[in-house]
């Protein structure tokens, strides 16, 4: 069937990349512990299948407005094409926004634990801080070697500064949400940082800068300035320890990275490359999901 | 000149001759313009005619024919006491503001507050939420008066609060009791920052969330004293402002 490219104001530039992978070079056997982690965010979902604690596979994708749905359409899409079905699965934790609505899950743990978890799996035992922006948090984590939570800030007042605003201005500015952070950093000189960034005022706030005849790249880093300053007062008031990473659906906007780092003079761990054969830092909360439900599946058989 | 639309109000020896009203849009400027003429042409007049022009809003420097401007606040005390002579308090709650005006008994400010850089408790609360509810926003007054009870949600933040309308609804909570609960959480907030500047009676409500039956139904519950509202509430604004370019006629 011949595929139709939609016409410009059809294209739907906030709508980030959904998408699978199974690692080809792993395969179960009946006798491991495989589990699955179910992250369903206020804007994506995803699931993660490991084998034995190692990562198998995962899936990542738009959270609807039905959050038990969108869990299970996760967990299936994490589990397509792997031969595994969810009656393989010997334990599933749920987390995130949507937790308690996931409905096969045999337990429910907030992302806060979850992201830890998965950062330390991802980044390895020298993350001691773990900065999480989703699509309507921001949640700075202290953590230990282990990747247990010291302590923690989030956003719990108001979504000021989180991914959702990035979305406003990729519809806005007609710019796709995945060239966003790159786009703003084509700035000859960074902008003031703009006073609010209210998700609800996010349009009116760079309506009002495209007037004044700023242009889009100019729009766009003050606004992710501003975000980006946000984040790191968050890391400043939980206590930066290195070594720093970001997880999430904006860790992989570089226009939000590189000025955290810049605001905090200090680098983070490079993200590895999850477009090529890397893990994806937004699955974070989904590895450690699965990882912490290893742990109960193997207490509750007394090992 | 508000973040939403532009009001313009033409007054003659203290007696309105027309109205008129266009949204703001990407240029505000034009379309104060627009509003102008029309209601120049309602009040059959030129703007040669015209003695005086004051300009207020969030966007009072884009109103390019102005003689002078005043600040909001200045403007609701100003209409607020020519339309009720004993009003002291006067709420005024925009598309993307709420603020409350203390004024004396000729209509000048005294005190007052703004609730600004948070959409929770203006108009934008409203018309979000509505979206998410899948009702117009002129049904959801309505909607709510039908509820008796209020579903909890988020009232701290619109898009916090746009997530758990969405959660409600796959519960099958009632639209009427949510879109009660988003009005209850409107008044909370006005009420509190009213709260900051004490409420000295009477209260006059001012902008376009006074239109809505339900977010009035919630103040008033709220306030616990009656409220008044004028004919055309989202015009009370340009009218202060009206009010006070006759005063700068020489």
């Amino acid at each position: 069937m011949m595929k139709e490219t939609p016409a410009k104001e059809d294209i739907e530039y906030w709508r980030w990349q959904e998408y699978h992978r199974v690692l080809a070079d792993k395969s179960w056997k009946n006798k491991d512990v495989i589990t699955a982690g179910v992250d369903v965010g206020s804007v994506g979902s995803k699931a993660a299948i490991m084998i034995d604690g190692d990562i198998y596979s995962w899936g990542v994708m738009r959270t609807g407005s039905n959050s038990p749905e969108s869990a299970t359409k996760a967990l299936n899409w994490a589990l397509e094409g792997t031969g595994l079905g969810v009656g393989d699965l010997k334990y599933i934790v749920g987390t995130g926004y949507g937790r308690v609505n996931v409905p096969m899950a045999n337990k429910a743990i907030t992302e806060i634990a979850c992201h830890a978890k998965g950062a330390n799996y991802i980044w390895g035992p020298k993350v001691r801080t773990v900065l999480d922006v989703g699509g309507q948090d921001i949640k700075a984590i202290r953590i230990d070697e282990t990747g247990r939570v010291v302590s923690f800030l989030m956003n719990d007042k108001c979504a000021a500064g989180t991914g959702r605003g990035m979305e406003v201005f990729a519809d806005l500015l007609k710019i796709p949400i995945e060239q966003i952070g790159e786009v703003s950093l084509k700035v000859a000189e960074e902008p003031e940082p703009v006073s609010c960034t209210c998700v609800a005022f996010a349009k009116t706030e760079a309506m009002g800068l495209l007037r004044k005849g700023w242009t889009k790249e100019k729009v766009l880093a003050a606004y992710t300035r501003a975000m980006a300053i946000r984040m790191a007062n968050l890391i400043n008031r939980v206590g930066l320890e290195k070594e720093l990473v970001i997880t999430g659906g904006q860790s992989k906007n570089m226009g939000i990275v590189t000025r955290i780092e810049e605001n905090l003079s200090v680098k983070t761990l490079p993200s590895p490359d999850w477009r090529g054969n890397g893990l994806d830092p937004m699955v974070a909360g989904a590895i450690g999901a699965a990882l912490l439900g290893r742990a109960l599946y193997l207490k509750s058989q007394g090992s | 000149m508000g973040t939403q639309s532009v009001k313009v109000v033409i007054l003659k020896d203290g007696h309105v001759l027309s109205r008129a009203k266009a949204f703001s849009g990407f240029d505000p400027s034009k379309a104060a313009e627009d509003a102008c003429g029309e209601a120049l042409k309602k009040a059959k007049l030129t703007s040669s005619e015209v003695d005086h022009v004051t300009a207020t809003g969030s966007g009072m420097e884009m109103a390019t024919s102005s003689d002078s401007t005043i600040s909001m606040m200045g403007a609701d005390a100003r209409a607020g006491v020519f339309l009720f002579p004993s009003a002291r308090t006067i709420i005024d709650v925009g598309a993307e503001e709420a603020r409350a005006v203390k004024c004396d008994d000729r209509g000048i400010m005294i005190d007052f507050v703004v609730n600004e850089r948070c959409a929770a408790g203006a108009g934008a609360f409203i018309e979000a939420m509505a979206r998410a509810l899948e009702v117009k926003l002129e049904e959801m007054g309505p909607l709510s008066l039908k509820a008796e009870r209020a579903s909890p949600i988020n009232a701290s933040c619109v898009i916090f609060g746009e997530s758990d309308v969405v959660t409600l609804i796959h519960r099958q909570e009632s639209k009427p009791e949510i879109a009660r609960a988003v009005f209850d959480a409107m008044a909370d907030r006005v009420s509190s920052m009213l709260f900051r500047l004490g409420l000295t009676p009477d209260v006059a409500l001012f902008g376009g969330a006074a239109k809505d039956v339900g977010f009035v139904a919630s103040l008033k519950r709220k306030l616990g004293v009656d409220v008044f509202i004028p004919e055309q509430p989202e015009f009370a604004g340009a009218l202060g402002a009206a009010l006070v370019a006759a005063s700068r006629v020489k």
